[in-house]
């Protein structure tokens, strides 16, 4: 192994990692906010409403995230959304996130106990009130779990974005691959980044798990 | 302490093709204790859950202090605000308490105080103070529901809802959840509020809460409101044999 080659190509893989974090965190915080409003559209709406936004739930989840991404660099110039590679990816990422999200959300607000809406309900607390209150709290603590899974297998598809050109790490490594023929060093680079990166999400998402529940288990 | 009366007339109640209330007629009196007794599925929970309308009841009329609940009028439903403005003075007890987890007990009373009567943190939490008092549980606010016994959950629960001073209260078998041993306390917190002169309407299996406290118990079964009589009426001699034999099986259970 050649460590020498690290000197020359370390800080540009660096700056890809760090697109990497920055596409991750916002494509999460996007995908999860978009995810958030389809998640209470699908409590509160009407029938049909509910159909369309059904349908494009199944339309994304059914799709492959490298197909979505095709469609809205290539195509998107077709109908006039002419993006650059990062909000492009950014985009698409926030796409592919939200029915996953959406799906958490919906499975999470099911676990808070009706009787504890009905309670809000019979002391006259309003709507708006009872969501801020009560349904989001208790059912983002349901919820936590599968969020944290899902932003972790969310890391992984920054790579896709690589295609597109956005120079994130797997962008970088590839270049890196491409131009040494290290392809061993060059992946194994891609490797640990990854490893630290869900490493790291998993021990902040046990910690705040453990934070967000103390006063709900039962005493035993 | 203004206490509210109700009026149910000819309400009838259906999930699909099951009829769940069938009928029904009955007065409860301000300042009186009403309790509702019956086999499970007989339909006494759906009536009282009519009487906020957390349960929509498809004809008949349900009035409070004259004021028709639900509806503006026969047939149109009632707008969301004119619906929790009344709600506001009603206070309800759930079976399974249904305390908010993520609030302390304090937190859980303050709640409506802040969100429906507009206070300031500060006011709601005095008032909130004061209710829990009143419950005898001054010592408990920090504590969430997680940290309190059962019994010590619904007296926060009903300190939640007269915090709100409401004009009625309606109890949905508040202690059936309950350990034996923790029974005693929630009913005298109920009874206080009954020698108050608060308007109450339980549902209960407590036969002797009904014998004691209760100033009328309506006796229902399958939908139907069977009898409507003093506490002795019904639970001494009763004159319906569908009242017999729910009692006599009450007997039986309890008989040791």
């Amino acid at each position: 192994m050649d460590i020498g080659i690290f000197a020359q190509y370390g800080p540009m893989l660096l700056r890809g990692f760090g697109i990497t974090v920055l596409c991750w965190i916002l494509g999460t915080i996007f995908g999860m906010t978009l995810g958030l409003i389809i998640a209470l559209i699908q409590r509160y709406s009407p029938r049909w409403v509910n159909w369309i936004v059904q349908i494009y739930i199944e339309v994304i989840r059914g799709t492959p995230f490298l197909v979505q991404l095709f469609v809205l660099y290539y195509g998107g110039p077709l109908i006039g959304l002419r993006l650059d590679a990062l909000p492009a990816g950014l985009l698409g990422l926030t796409i592919y996130g939200s029915p996953y999200f959406a799906e958490i959300f919906r499975s999470g607000f099911r676990a808070v106990p009706h009787g504890q809406i009905e309670a809000a309900r019979a002391i006259g607390m309003a709507e708006p009130a009872i969501i801020r209150r009560i349904l989001l709290p208790l059912g983002l603590v349901s919820a936590l779990p599968a969020l944290v899974n899902f932003s972790i297998i969310l890391t992984k598809e920054t790579v896709i974005l690589s295609i597109i050109t956005v120079p994130e790490l797997m962008y970088q490594v590839s270049r890196m691959s491409t131009e040494t023929f290290r392809f061993v060093e060059a992946n194994l680079v891609l490797a640990l980044f990854f490893w630290a990166l869900v490493e790291t999400i998993s021990r902040v998402g046990r910690r705040l798990e453990a934070r967000v529940t103390r006063h709900l288990l039962e005493r035993s | 302490m203004q206490a509210s009366s109700v009026e149910i007339s000819k309400v009838n109640k259906f999930y699909g093709p099951f009829h769940a209330l069938k009928d029904i007629d009955l007065s409860i009196p301000p300042g009186k204790v009403t309790c509702l007794i019956g086999p499970s599925g007989s339909g006494k929970s759906t009536l009282l859950r009519c009487i906020n309308f957390l349960e929509e009841y498809d004809s008949g009329e349900i009035r409070i202090d004259g004021r028709l609940i639900g509806y503006e009028a026969p047939g149109r439903r009632m707008t969301g605000r004119a619906l929790r403005e009344m709600r506001r003075s009603i206070g309800m007890v759930f079976q399974q308490f249904n305390l908010w987890p993520h609030m302390t007990a304090q937190q859980n009373v303050a709640e409506g105080l802040i969100r429906v009567r507009g206070m300031s943190r500060a006011e709601a939490d005095r008032h909130a103070a004061e209710a829990l008092a009143k419950v005898g549980l001054a010592d408990k606010m920090g504590n969430h529901p997680s940290r309190l016994s059962g019994g010590q959950q619904q007296r926060v629960a009903i300190a939640r809802a007269i915090a709100m001073e409401p004009r009625l209260m309606l109890f949905d078998e508040p202690t059936s959840a309950l350990d034996p041993e923790l029974v005693g306390e929630v009913l005298n917190v109920m009874k206080a509020l009954a020698a108050e002169g608060m308007t109450m309407v339980v549902v209960t299996h407590e036969m002797g809460f009904a014998a004691h406290v209760a100033d009328q118990v309506a006796f229902m079964e399958k939908g139907e409101l069977v009898a409507v009589d003093s506490p002795a009426g019904i639970l001494h001699s009763p004159k319906d044999e569908r009242i017999w034999n729910f009692l006599r099986t009450y007997h039986e259970r309890n008989s040791f």
